[in-house]
Order: C-alpha cells, then sequence, then structure tokens
C-alpha cells in the first residue's frame, strides 16, 4: 500500500511552474532517494508532502489522507510525517530535551514521564543523552542535526521527509549524520523520503532513486539500475559529473 | 527651589501620582494591544494581516495630540462621557501600542522562519508554535526597543496637560503660572519625570544583561 501518492501535481509559485506534472507513489517502508541539480525542485517536492507547501493542481494522498483537499485536517497528516532540515530548525529558546519533548506534550499529550524516557532513550540512540541539558547553541552542527532527528522520531512518524540533511554540515560530521538516518530508514515499517546530494549514502540506503530536473521527474529507477544504466540523457550527464567526486 | 518645592509639594505629587498611574495604565494596555496587532500582522491571513496594518499606520502616524483631543472632545460627544485623565490615558495607550506593535512585529519576524517551520512540521498549530517558540524569542529581542518606546510614552503622558488630566505637567504649568517661577517650576517637573523613566532605563538594561 502506498505512504505517499502524488497525482498530477502541478505547483506554481506565481507564474513560475515549480512542480509540473508530478505522478509518484511510494509504498510503505520504501527509502527513497531524491537527486537532482539545484533549483529542480526536489525541496519543494518534499515540503509539499507535509504541506509547508501547498500545490495547486492534483492530488496528493499521505497515509491515506488527502492533503489537496481543504477540509482535511493538515496538522493530523504532519503527527506522522517528520522532517529533518538543512538548517537543522532545533527550537532556540528550549535545550536539547525540550526540543524532543515539546511536541509530543503539546500534539500527542503525551504524560511527562513517558515523554521523558522516550526522549532520553532516543537522544541516547543518537549519541547524545549527555548533552541533553545543553541548549542549540552550545553544540556543533552534526549534533544538531542528531537532536533533529531525534525530535522527528518522538512523534513516532509512519513516515520521514529529509531535505538535504547534511548539506551544511563540515565534512567531518557528515558520517555521524548519514549513519543516524541509515539506521532510520532501516526500521522495516518507516518510509523515507531523502533529499540529498551524498551519492554513495544513496546507493547505500534507497531502494530506489529518483531524478529530478526543471520541476519534473526526469528518472525513477531502483537504486542498481539509477547508478549503473539511467536512460535519461540529463541524468546521465547530472551523474558523470557527480561521480568524479 | 527647595521652596517652591516644599510650597507646591501636594500639587507636584498628586501630579507625580496620576502621570505615574496613566503611564502604568497605558503601559499595560499599550503592550497587550500591541502585541496583538502585531500578531494580527503576522497571521498566514491576508485579511488580518491588512486589519494589523491598518490599525499600526494610522495610529502611528497621526500626532498623539491628535488621538487625545479626538478622545476628549469627539467621544464624549457621540459615546460616552469621559473626562481628561481617561481620555488622555487612552490616546496614550492607542498611540504608544502602534509603535509596540511595529517593535514586536519586526521581533517576530527576525526569528528565523525554519522555527515556525519545524513546530508546524510536527503538528504544533500556529498558536502553539508562537507561544512556546515564536513568542519568548522575539520579546527577549524587542526588550531594548520597548524600554525606549516605554520612556517615550512616559514623556509622552504629558499630553494630558492640554485635556486637564492633572498630571505633572499640567500641574507644572498651573504652579508656573501662580509663582511666575517658570524656571525652578519646569526644572523640578523636569526632575519629576526622570525619577520615573530613569528607573525603567536602568531596569531594561539590567533585563537586557540578564536574558542575553
Amino acid at each position: 500500500m502506498s505512504m505517499i501518492e502524488f497525482r498530477d501535481v502541478q505547483k506554481y509559485y506565481g507564474n513560475f511552474h515549480a512542480l509540473k506534472d508530478i505522478n509518484l507513489k511510494i509504498d510503505k517502508g520504501e527509502t527513497v532517494v531524491l537527486v537532482g541539480p539545484s533549483g529542480s525542485g526536489k525541496s519543494t517536492l518534499a515540503r509539499t508532502v507535509n504541506g509547508l507547501e501547498t500545490i495547486q493542481e492534483g492530488q496528493l494522498i499521505v497515509n491515506g489522507r488527502d492533503i489537496s483537499d481543504k477540509k482535511t485536517d493538515i496538522n493530523r497528516i504532519r503527527k506522522d510525517v517528520g522532517m529533518v532540515f538543512q538548517h537543522f530548525n532545533l527550537y532556540a529558546n528550549k535545550d536539547v530535551l525540550e526540543n524532543v519533548m515539546l511536541a509530543p506534550r503539546t500534539v500527542l499529550k503525551l504524560s511527562e514521564e513517558e515523554n521523558k524516557k522516550t526522549a532520553m532513550a532516543l537522544l541516547d540512540q543518537v549519541g547524545l543523552a549527555d548533552k541533553a541539558h545543553n541548549m542549540p547553541s552550545q553544540i556543533s552542527g552534526g549534533q544538531k542535526q542528531r537532536v533533529a532527528i531525534a525530535r522527528s522520531l518522538a512523534m513516532k512518524p509512519r513516515c520521514m521527509l529529509f531535505d538535504e540533511p547534511t548539506s551544511a554540515l563540515d565534512p567531518e560530521m557528515i558520517d555521524d549524520v548519514l549513519g543516524v538516518i541509515k539506521y532510520v530508514t532501516s526500521q522495516s515499517d518507516m518510509t523515507s523520503l531523502i533529499v540529498t546530494h551524498e551519492m554513495g549514502f544513496a546507493q547505500e540506503v534507497a531502494n530506489r532513486v529518483i531524478f529530478m530536473d526543471n520541476g519534473q521527474i526526469l528518472e525513477d529507477d531502483p537504486t542498481d539500475i539509477f547508478f549503473k544504466q539511467p536512460t535519461n540523457d540529463r541524468a546521465k550527464q547530472f551523474l558523470s559529473k557527480i561521480i568524479q567526486h | 527651589m527647595i521652596n517652591l518645592l516644599t510650597h507646591n509639594w501636594n500639587s507636584f505629587i498628586t501630579g507625580f501620582g496620576w502621570t505615574v498611574l496613566s503611564s502604568v495604565l497605558a503601559l499595560f494596555f499599550s503592550l497587550i494591544i500591541g502585541s496583538l496587532v502585531a500578531i494580527l500582522e503576522v497571521l498566514p491571513n491576508k485579511f488580518f494581516r491588512i486589519i494589523g496594518k491598518i490599525y499600526v499606520e494610522i495610529f502611528r502616524n497621526i500626532p498623539l495630540l491628535v488621538i487625545t483631543m479626538f478622545f476628549y472632545l469627539v467621544i464624549p460627544l457621540y459615546v460616552v462621557k469621559i473626562n481628561g485623565f481617561t481620555a488622555g490615558t487612552i490616546g496614550l495607550t492607542i498611540y504608544t501600542s502602534a509603535f509596540i506593535a511595529e517593535t514586536v512585529r519586526a521581533g517576530i519576524n527576525s526569528v528565523d522562519i525554519g522555527q515556525m517551520e519545524a513546530a508546524r512540521s510536527q503538528g504544533m498549530t500556529f498558536w502553539q508554535a508562537m507561544r512556546y517558540i515564536v513568542l519568548p524569542q522575539a520579546f527577549k529581542l524587542v526588550i531594548p526597543p520597548l524600554g525606549n518606546q516605554f520612556v517615550n510614552l512616559v514623556k509622552n503622558s504629558s499630553v494630558l496637560a492640554f485635556v486637564a488630566g492633572f498630571d505633572l505637567m499640567y500641574q507644572g504649568n498651573a504652579i508656573a503660572s501662580q509663582t511666575f517661577d517658570t524656571v525652578n517650576t519646569y526644572l523640578i517637573v523636569g526632575l519629576f519625570y526622570l525619577i520615573i523613566t530613569l528607573p525603567i532605563s536602568y531596569y531594561m538594561q539590567y533585563l537586557e544583561r540578564k536574558l542575553a
């Protein structure tokens, strides 16, 4: 059964056609990596899935709910869809532990005791239990991103969106964060959509790779095929440039 | 000067009291109204944003004295009888709230939008995100400019003198015209204003350091 389904989706910013005829089905448990040049619409596509960007035409079904229908309670969908941002977006006025505990408390109405237990367990999982009482400004970029991942997981989402999670990190920090993401995506019932430029990582974790350019999906293949024999010329050109690194 | 002060002590203290009362009331209500208008101005709904913008642009661009006169002379004619003190304090509140709205709005806008997005992406409502994430940070940022607004408010409360509000400036005018000692009278009035405004300045600086 599909977790995310785009049906003829169109997205415009004024006159700019940002997403063109998007048709895409992502099944439960799949890990899909989205690649493409800057400005191709990858992030925009990921951000439509939890309604941070609205779509103008077409249908977008997330976890059985039609996000394009105005009657749909967007907050209900967002509870099930975690998002990790390029710039972490930690709550600057809350310490690390509170960053993880805030949404489960306000949205899920979890008891303090249970909430704290889950939060500490998650921080432990991402290797940051000892930073629980630090403020976001006191930890490194890589640590911030791991806290952000723990924060998303605290909502027990069925689906995770990663929007260039390592693009703002020092090279040395990237591996730690990718390690955590790899662990998250390996959970059998977790559906993930990852926007990234890390091709090695994509090869390792993805079931499927999607290539976008100019707001269109140009290639949508199982991972092996995408890297070995892409059919689209623009995708081939893109890969040949990236692989050299 | 000491003589002038002791002979007119009751008048000065009465004026000081009304000035403090008017300032405290106007400060309290303008902070509430200003913050609400600031929130209107950042709501997703365009209609509310326009309402907020209109409020700010009207009241910040009309002289305080005109707003006050309107409440002193026009409102009693058509709506309800109010005295000079009330009219002055309402005028002061409305005028100051427009400036506070702009200050708070700037504070809200300077909190990185990513935090709002993160909160919304976790299923929090706009109001929850505002309450727990954005507003606490915004208020911290706007403490220094708010301090300026508070000091301005106290000084602007001298508008009450024009509408028989019995405040410091009003008493000062009265004493000066009785004693003809204008120099010392207004020096004393000035000192009384400093007694209110200096502590506000210092308290704001203290808060700024403490919360930084």
